[in-house]
């Protein structure tokens, strides 16, 4: 097991290659042998997420993946700000896949908000310890030393340590109990703009995504698969990709045909000759027509209930006036730049893998579980994702990768093409929304229904899991924060043989698409402008209230545009962060042209604030391709979509431009907010009710190029 | 199999592979320059950009018989140290999220100011509309790109 761990690992460091500044970006850690080996001294390792050696180097461990959000940079800018570590000695390391880091699921919008914490206690009492450790050195006592950027200091002697020169000692004193944690107002990384440190690779050609993996002895693989779901393999003839140079095996896996070969293309080329009869199975009836027939049928019945205040049907009675509406979404993909891919070295007693996975444990866990081995002897290494978005947390192509490994009995890196990726995904579930609101004589919103039909994630993965209300699915509808007085939000579950997975704020996107369009139709028929009646509804007291009103004023909300355009607003919170969107729209020959976003963000507070305004472009983005273009149709039980040409995203002509606002909290009060993905759901909305303004047409179907608008 | 002879970076490099291989799995596979990245391999994403004596093109759907005769630029050989005008401007300008798509986007960035110094925004859309990025660095590299043509401008480059 030692062997193959070195073998790999040494080739791999050879080509992940180092960044400047004293700061070190490597997927490949040494293992707890080759460190003792190296080092003359123990180093000075208090716990899982940081060590420093006698040199002074700083070392921390990320347990995060890093997708693009930042984490690489912002989880060690905590801990070093409570190690009062000098930035510039500290190596950045991606952590193994080991349960001494807790979780190390990247996902919920939950990396910051999770790990501040306990990053700050681990850095803490590694600067407690060295203080104690030189406060012993010196024979003085602990409240005349503090620790400031590398060292520890006496303040009236000026005598000094450094880490480096303490770490020997501290490793020998007492973890704190009692864990004494800077004062906020002492930070001096946290909340700062730091640059991020994994950049300087990304811009030379150096940084290494899964795609990249190579050591001798590696083998490329690509696995035909049942274009239906759930469909399996007949037959097949290998004859045609056999003969092919670069081919050298072909194995059968649970997913499929795997070619094994000496490289990419001719594992794509190979398996494109292979001819294979799959048994297409049940879900080769399944068409978007009939899914959506399926949603409105069900959409008959009454929901369980994920909220209920008040009368709702009663009021709804009484009101003044009723307004009644449908929305759609679609079955969306996720499409991340770099497609799925997982590099599998299994041996006898062991396993190694390489992998872009937002999920390190759960795949450690599967493949251990599928080779019959302990999981921790399953080396398993985070490289960087080439986006996630939630579709890297399924450890499904991982397993696929120790199959074929297995199979083939080499090592393999299987490599998905883009069709691949686009017909193997696990799509945003398709949903129905059906809307009702009561407005009384003066106008004013007393009732409102809201029944969402949507197949269930999680009831997918764990059948019969789910009874009544999927807490998930209900996220950005039953827990809005307008002051409705009678408000009921009903969930309904419908079943799909298509795969459904986690995209990019998961349920909150198509719920508020249709909670936030609605809450324009009201205001429309109530005679009110938008952004004053949701400021009405929400209440003075409401955190979104200030969240709607910075936007609405930074935007210029009211003040006049140029002819032809027209700006709508829309607002939701979901994990833990508040999001209020005005988007400045004009048409085009017919086709909506999006000019600029402006976004208020509270987020409660923030490490690394340049990273929070990225992550907000970025959802702004990735959100407005899922508007303007975004849909996933079955035929037959299969994609249709394959690729960029029929699934098109986002391009640099249309961009608009993104401004975000931050309104933050002080620290002693404020909550942290998740930042990955709480700027996608209000900018369908904000678009589409700007699209109203101009054409006077309601927007009820997403993609808008399906909608005729 | 003949062997077929390429100039990339500047070095005259030999492979032996099938003249109708794509220079992306050329690059990437055979010569280990992993800079280069497959997203789409049909000319829609851009991130497998490479220049061919200059221009920006798609090495996914180029095959390598194509470029033979023709010097081939990629990331790894874009500056010694990372030092390219654009390459300081996306550090400068944090532009960079996932980076996978950022070669590509370096690359058709870096043809576009050897033609136009001075790129106005509508060059900026014609010639980086061909190149993705999922997580929507866009705004970033447009700013980055007016940056780096500011530096080139001046003449600290070349």
């Amino acid at each position: 097991m030692a062997s193959i761990v070195k073998v790999g690992r040494r080739r791999f460091l050879q080509v992940s290659g180092t960044a400047g500044a004293g700061l070190v970006i490597g997927f490949a850690l040494p293992s707890p042998l080759l460190r003792a080996a190296q080092a003359a001294e123990e180093p000075f390792t208090p716990n899982a997420w940081l060590s420093i050696d006698p040199e002074g180097q700083v070392t921390i461990w990320v347990a995060k993946s890093e997708m693009g959000q930042g984490v690489l940079t912002s989880l060690p800018m905590i801990v070093a700000d409570e190690l009062e570590a000098d930035w510039g000695r500290v190596k950045i390391q991606q952590a193994l896949a080991d349960p001494k880091y807790g979780s190390m699921s990247t996902g919920g919008s939950a990396s910051i908000r999770r790990s501040f914490t306990p990053l700050r206690e681990a850095g803490a009492a590694a600067r407690m310890m060295l203080v104690a450790a030189a406060a012993k050195a010196w024979g003085v006592g602990l409240s005349t030393c503090r620790a400031e950027s590398g060292a520890v200091v006496q303040l009236a002697s000026g005598r000094r340590l450094s880490y480096g020169e303490l770490a020997p000692k501290a490793a020998r004193m007492e973890i704190p109990k009692q864990i004494q944690l800077k004062n906020p107002k002492e930070f001096k990384l946290i909340g700062k703009p730091m640059h991020r440190l994994d950049t300087p690779e990304k811009v030379n050609g150096r940084a290494r995504f899964g795609m990249d993996v190579e050591f001798r002895g590696l083998h490329v693989a690509a696995v035909a698969r049942c274009p239906v779901f759930g469909g399996k393999i007949k037959r097949f003839d290998a004859a045609k990709a056999k003969a092919l140079p670069g081919v050298v095996k072909v194995v059968e896996v649970p997913t499929g045909v795997a070619v094994v070969a000496k490289d990419t293309w001719s594992a794509f080329q190979g398996r494109d000759a292979l001819q294979v009869e799959w048994d297409e199975g049940p879900a080769a009836r399944t068409d978007s027509a009939g899914l959506w027939a399926m949603l409105h049928e069900k959409a008959k019945g009454e929901g369980a209930t994920a909220r209920n205040e008040g009368d709702a049907l009663a009021a709804l009675k009484a009101a003044a006036k009723r307004v009644q509406a449908q929305y759609e979404a679609p079955f969306l993909a996720h499409a991340t730049m770099e497609p799925m891919n997982a590099t599998v070295r299994v041996e006898k007693g062991g396993c190694e893998i390489w992998a872009p996975t937002q999920a390190p444990q759960w795949a450690q866990g599967e493949v251990a579980r599928l080779l019959g081995l302990a999981p921790e002897k399953v080396v398993f290494h985070t490289t960087l994702l080439g986006g996630g978005f939630g579709r890297r947390a399924m450890p499904d192509f991982v397993v696929e990768a120790a199959e074929v490994a297995r199979a083939a009995g080499v090592p393999v890196k299987v490599a998905w093409s883009r069709e691949d990726d686009m017909r193997h995904d696990f799509y945003r579930p398709m949903s129905l929304h059906l809307m009702e609101g009561g407005l009384d004589g003066r106008g004013k919103l007393t009732a409102c229904t809201h029944r969402l039909v949507a197949p269930s994630i999680s009831d997918q993965m764990n059948p019969g899991s789910v009874k009544g209300v999927d807490q998930a699915a209900v996220d950005g509808a039953a827990n809005i924060l307008y002051a409705i007085p009678n408000l009921r939000v009903e969930y309904v579950m419908a079943r799909t043989p298509v795969p459904l997975g986690w995209w990019r704020s998961v349920y909150a996107s198509q719920n508020a698409f249709a909670t936030e369009c609605f809450i324009d139709e009201l205001a429309s028929a109530a005679g009110r402008d938008p952004v004053e009646f949701r400021l009405e509804l929400l209440g003075a007291s409401s955190p979104m209230h200030p969240v709607v009103a910075l936007a609405a004023e930074r935007s210029g909300w009211g003040k006049p545009l140029p002819a032809g355009r027209a700006r709508g607003v829309a607002c939701c919170e979901c994990f833990g962060t508040r999001v209020a969107h005005v988007a400045e729209v004009s048409v085009v020959k017919g086709q909506a042209k999006v000019h600029k976003v402006t976004c208020a963000v509270d987020c409660g507070q923030v490490v690394n604030p340049d990273t929070v305004r990225a992550q907000v472009e970025s959802a702004v983005v990735y959100g407005l391709s899922a508007l303007l273009t975004g849909e996933i149709t079955i035929e037959k039980g299969r994609v249709k979509q394959g690729n960029f040409d029929d699934y098109p995203v986002l391009r640099m002509r249309e961009m608009p431009e993104v401004e975000v606002h931050m309104l933050l909290g002080d620290w002693e009060s404020a909550k942290l907010g998740g930042m990955g993905e709480p700027g996608l759901p209000p900018l369908a909305p904000a678009v589409a009710n700007a699209l109203f303004a101009i054409t006077g047409r309601r927007i009820r179907r997403l993609p808008l190029k399906g909608s005729g608008a | 199999m003949e062997p077929i002879h390429l100039t990339v970076n500047g070095k005259t490099r030999a492979v032996e592979v099938a003249p109708d291989t794509p220079l992306l799995w050329v690059l990437r596979d055979t010569l280990g320059l992993k800079g280069t990245k497959f997203g789409c391999g049909i000319a829609e994403c851009g991130a497998c950009t490479v220049l061919l004596d200059g221009e920006a093109i798609r090495s996914c759907i180029t095959s390598v018989k194509e470029a033979v005769g023709h010097r081939i630029t990629t990331i790894e050989g874009l500056s010694a140290a990372g030092g390219h005008p654009l390459q300081k401007a996306w550090v400068s300008e944090e532009v960079p999220q996932c980076g996978y798509c950022q070669s590509g986007q370096l690359m058709a960035g870096a043809a576009l100011l050897a033609k136009k110094p001075k790129p106005t925004d509508a060059d900026i859309d014609e010639a980086m509309s061909g190149i993705l990025c999922r997580c929507g660095t866009y705004q970033r590299i447009r700013r980055a790109i007016h940056a780096a043509a500011g530096e080139v401008a001046r003449g600290q480059h070349r």
